[in-house]
């Protein structure tokens, strides 16, 4: 087995604070930190997950995470891959873990977001699709939201009330983590008066952008064995797998799917091949789960997961979640945390913060919201361009 | 002084003063595995499969489709989109199309007038010229979907 310990998890509570994003992940950090009984100078390698700083591109974070923590001279490394950064800095943590570069790895995200829609930064980049799709289609990240949301509704039958049940399932979940940005419930009517923002999904089924930082401190198993964790929860496969050709779903910023006249594409699509390839290498399927956090971006793309990490078959998701399997009580919760409908993304932070949440859940430190005898938990993410992100947690 | 039409990204449509009929969007195809890009890729094949050694040559894609899926934007989208502020926002129409023979699907704005109400997945759609957006100099040209007209389509099945 290839496992690391999760030693510590900590997070800085989501929100619109304005402030640096240094300040959020610091608190992370430290939290983390607290939490594995262990000092920042006991720390042999820090990862960072980067942000867009100030509009120009210089997305270091590992560097500022140590500085602020106080230079102690640990391995830095720092990664960007957008949603999927959280991913990637656990990947290169467990990596350098198991290569024996380091014992114990501190793994740090945070962001602040600005207002309104995530847009490119600065200058004319004609040459790169994520500025082209919004010259010259407008075409905003709710937009490929809902064209999925239009496509299930005509494929499969899904409703705006289907959608909008997603939202009032998290909401629910996420009035009970303190950590959340949003920590009302929410009704249905509430969803379907809020406002139209890309036909058919509205304001209330597509996450906000929030400042917040999570983190995590990993560690080899021996390490955790002889600072007294013989038991941890443990990282069992962090899947960072790409596309292949020809990638024949739309996602954000493609402009055009690949063609698949001449090659056929494969079986699965890439949100699929992203939890199957790490369910192949944990040694685990959706049959031992107790609990997934998916990226719910808008609340139709979460019933999309629930097909691509295997829950239930094509088309059938809407079906899972009028059954209640994956509210908490139900079988097989989905979204525990609350989801990105009750934090709103906080970008390089998310993936990391989905992994916090599974450690708690299968600690069975997770308060109100607590899986019951939780054993197996998976998060699954996908990164601009095709970055896949997808942990499993086994305790 | 009259502005200047010219395309908002260049090489990825034909020119837009050829009769509306004769539009199409423009892609390369390798030489070697016949693989079709949109946006067209000059340099370099990426079929991972392919034997290589093959050019890219330019190629038109078929003028019709159907509706993959359809949505609106309904807030004004960030820069590089350009908009006048001052104006009052009127959504405009995204169509995502699948095109048969590329079997590939290819997003765009709708022609004007046309409204989400007026699409449903499977509609058959062709790319008609469009602009933009203009500004001192230039008409900014670019590619739009458009229903087939009823009695067309009538005509065709």
């Amino acid at each position: 087995m290839n496992d690391i310990a999760v030693l510590g998890a900590g997070m800085h509570p989501w929100g619109k604070w304005g402030r640096s994003f240094i300040g959020y992940g610091t608190a992370a950090a430290r939290a983390a930190l607290a939490d594995a009984g262990l000092d920042w100078t006991d720390v042999g390698s820090i990862v960072g997950a980067d942000t867009m700083r100030c509009g120009y591109p210089g997305y270091v974070a590992g560097a500022t995470f140590a500085q602020a923590l106080g230079w102690q001279g640990a391995r830095v490394t720092s990664v960007y891959a957008a949603c999927a950064s959280g991913a990637q800095a656990i990947g290169t943590a467990r990596a350098q873990i198991l290569a024996g570069l380091a014992d114990v790895v501190l793994v740090v995200g945070a962001d602040a977001t600005p207002k309104g829609f995530l847009a490119p930064s600065g200058r004319e980049r004609p040459d790169d699709p994520d500025w082209l799709r919004f010259r010259v289609l407008g075409a905003t990240n709710p937009a490929y939201f809902a064209l999925y949301a239009r496509r299930r509704m005509a494929l499969y039958g899904d409703t705006p009330e289907d959608f909008a049940q997603v939202k009032v399932k998290n909401a629910a979940a996420g009035a009970l983590n303190p950590l959340a940005r949003y920590r009302t419930r929410v009704t249905a009517e509430e969803v379907a008066a809020s406002a139209v923002v890309a036909d058919p999904l509205r304001l209330l089924d597509i996450c906000a952008t929030s400042d917040g930082g999570a983190a995590l401190v990993l560690s080899s198993m021996d390490f955790a064995r002889r600072h007294g964790r013989p038991d941890p929860v443990r990282v069992r496969a962090v899947s960072t797998v790409s596309p292949t050709y020809p990638k024949s779903v739309l996602d954000l910023p493609d402009i055009a799917t690949d063609s698949a006249a001449v090659v056929s594409p494969a079986p699965h699509g890439f949100r699929a091949s992203i939890a199957r390839a790490a369910y192949e290498e944990a040694g685990v399927g959706p049959e031992d789960l107790s609990l997934a956090e998916v990226y719910d971006l808008s609340t139709a793309l979460e019933l999309e997961w629930y097909e691509d990490i295997g829950l239930c078959g094509t088309g059938e998701g809407a079906k899972l979640l009028r059954e209640g399997v994956t509210a908490l009580g139900g079988r097989l919760p989905v979204n525990t945390s609350g989801g990105l409908a009750s934090f709103g993304e906080a970008v390089p932070a998310q993936a990391i913060a989905q992994v916090c949440e599974l450690t708690w859940q299968l600690r069975g430190t997770a308060g109100d919201r607590q899986v019951p005898g939780a054993r197996v938990g998976i998060t699954a993410n996908q990164g601009l361009f095709g970055h896949g992100s997808a942990v499993v947690a086994v305790r | 002084m009259a502005r200047t039409r010219r395309p908002v990204v260049a090489r990825w449509f034909t020119d837009d003063t050829v009769p509306e009929e004769e539009f199409r969007l423009l892609g390369t195809r390798c030489t070697a595995c016949a693989s079709v890009f949109f946006p067209r890729e000059d340099d370099w094949c990426r079929n991972p499969g392919c034997s290589g050694g093959g050019g890219l040559a330019e190629v038109p894609l078929s003028p019709r489709g159907r509706v993959w899926s359809y949505t609106d934007g309904r807030y004004r989208p960030p820069a590089p989109y350009v908009s006048d502020p001052d104006a009052p926002w009127e959504p405009y129409t995204l169509v995502a199309v699948e095109l048969a023979a590329e079997a590939m699907v290819v997003l765009g704005q709708a022609a004007p007038g046309v409204r989400p109400a007026d699409l449903a997945v499977g509609t058959e759609v062709e790319v008609v010229p469009g602009v933009l957006n203009e500004d001192d100099l230039h008409t900014w040209t670019t590619w739009n979907w458009r229903p087939v007209a009823r009695d067309e389509r009538e005509e065709r099945s």
